[in-house]
């Protein structure tokens, strides 16, 4: 059975387009669009990776990865955290939370499949 | 100065060179045929070696010199500079000035960029929009067959995509084109707020009527104000009718003739309290006041909210005064008069006599914490020989020589390290 990652992101057309590049590379792809009870989801979908928008509606994604750190069957869950603001306090705030690996908005495709890779190896 | 030796211009003077030299560091005092003496000697106008009414100008000059490397030698000069070059030194302080005006500037830019939620959310978007642009984009330009379904997918969402990503660039322009026609002057409000006052003198004719509308007086004088300007503007008018209102402008006459500069006797006479009774007195029109008196208003953090300097009692633009001013004490004492006779360290030539209370801004409400606001009236007094205690006082520490000073919250630049 195929690797499953679940993606966490407001934004349609984000989603759809890194839904497919990963779906190309052999991925289960689940998608989800709301902040408040994305933690749920996750403890109902146990995937192998989760990609973690930082500004969704309803709940953000530091507070989120912070939930699930506090969580002992997803505090080793791989997490990427995408965020359109690339200061380097943005970065800390998500290490400090418990992020695996970070990347800033507008990224690319080559860039997110490749982390995404890596963080499932781990 | 003038290229004579001390010693020689002692000699010139009479006095003896150690003398001299105090006087040159303001240790002692000049005045009378010693002033013209020396004046004489240097073949300059006496009034330029006064610590008249250059204050303001001086503090201006230290403030200039205040980021810089120079010498304490150049420093204690400053007054033979301003005396000299009068030109010069004008021109220097008002440069000070504006790069003051221009720091501020800065500083509300870069809060901007950071903390205007607008500016934020808008390049949020934009930034959301081309993350999604790229990837669909380079799905359709990288090599290797997609399926028609998905590529005319993919196009549709990019289209779309580009359209939003148009209207957001568009709004994002116009919010900062709009930004920028809203303060045209480039400075803070409380500036321009208290740019406005200066140039009225304080006074303020149109409000001494007593069916004159605050409304129509706030659309004569906010032209080219900045909105945070016109808010504080419209406040302090507010509170000026209500002022006028309650101490006219015939019943302030007869207090001042019968007991001068005394904010207790006004408020006594009106029925009114303490400190608007000090507003009162700082805006009367020249000729009722024998001088015009000083005013500072501090809102509870210690922020300057209103400022009415004088030639020798200048107050700080930017920050707050000397912890010792009683401004400040009162605002631990409140409803308490406070009363010194001071001296500003920068400034021994003048002695004023300042008058604080703390009160309530605001009736006070059941069971709720009331806001205090502090006032600071502030008397010149004529010079002269007293027993009684003056307080030594500064303006702001920076410029502050006074070596022992437990209120000190930074190093001054008049005083060795």
């Amino acid at each position: 059975m195929s690797k499953q990652v679940l993606l966490i992101e407001d934004e349609p057309n984000i989603i759809e387009a890194i839904s497919f590049i990963l779906s190309r590379d052999g991925w289960t792809v689940k998608t989800h669009s709301n902040g408040a009870d994305a933690v749920d989801i996750v403890r109902e979908r146990q995937p192998d990776v989760l990609i973690l928008d930082v500004m969704l509606p309803g709940k953000s994604g530091y507070d989120i990865l912070r939930e699930l750190r506090g969580d002992p069957a997803n505090s080793d869950l791989p997490v990427l955290m995408l965020t359109a603001r690339g200061q380097s306090k943005d970065r800390e705030i998500a290490e400090r939370a418990g992020c695996d690996a970070f990347m800033t908005k507008p990224f690319s495709n080559a860039d997110v499949l490749e982390t995404v890779r890596t963080l499932a190896s781990k | 100065m003038a290229g004579i030796k001390q010693s020689e211009l002692a000699q010139r003077a009479d006095i003896s060179p150690s003398y001299l030299n105090l006087i040159e560091h303001n240790r002692r005092r000049i005045g009378g045929k010693l002033l013209v003496d020396i004046a004489h000697a240097l073949d300059v106008e006496p009034t330029s070696l006064t610590e008249g009414a250059e204050t303001a100008l001086l503090t201006n000059l230290r403030e200039a010199a205040t980021n810089t490397d120079l010498p304490e030698a150049e420093l204690a000069r400053v007054e033979e500079f301003a005396g000299r070059f009068p030109g010069w030194a004008a021109l220097l302080a008002e440069y000070q000035r504006r790069v003051e005006t221009l720091q501020q500037s800065v500083e509300a830019l870069t809060d901007r960029l950071t903390h205007d939620p607008h500016l934020a959310a808008s390049l949020h978007e934009m930034l959301s929009t081309v993350t999604a642009i790229r990837s669909a984009s380079s799905i359709l330009a990288e090599p290797g067959d997609i399926e028609p379904e998905w590529q005319r997918r993919f196009n549709r969402n990019i289209y779309e995509d580009s359209a939003r990503l148009a209207e957001t660039s568009r709004s994002l322009v116009r919010y900062l084109e709009e930004a920028e026609s809203e303060a045209p002057t480039n400075s803070a409000p409380q500036d321009e707020m208290d740019r406005v006052f200066q140039k009225l003198g304080f006074h303020i004719p149109q409000l001494e009527n007593p069916h004159a509308s605050v409304d129509a007086v706030l659309g004569e004088l906010s032209d080219g104000l900045s909105h945070a300007a016109q808010w504080l503007l419209l406040r302090a008018l507010d509170r000026y009718r209500e002022d006028a209102l309650r101490m006219p402008l015939d019943l302030c006459a007869r207090v001042v003739a019968k007991s001068g500069s005394d904010p207790l006797a006004l408020a006594d006479a009106a029925h009114a309290d303490v400190a608007s009774a000090m507003r009162r007195l700082a805006q009367l029109p020249t000729g009722i006041l024998k001088q015009p008196v000083g005013l500072a208003i501090c809102d509870g953090s210690g922020v300057t909210t209103f400022r009415k300097p004088l030639p020798e009692f200048p107050l700080p633009r930017l920050g707050a005064g000397c912890a010792l001013w009683p401004l400040y004490k009162a605002l631990a004492r409140p409803m308490m008069i406070h009363a010194e006779r001071v001296e500003q360290s920068t400034r021994a030539s003048a002695h004023h006599l300042v008058i604080a209370i703390a009160q309530p801004s605001e009736a006070p409400k059941l069971g709720r914490d009331t806001l205090f606001e502090s006032h600071m009236l502030i008397v010149p007094e004529a010079k002269h020989e007293t027993s009684e205690p003056v307080m030594q006082v500064g303006l702001s520490c920076r410029i502050c020589p006074q070596s022992e000073c437990k209120a000190r919250r930074e190093p001054s630049i008049l005083v060795a390290r």
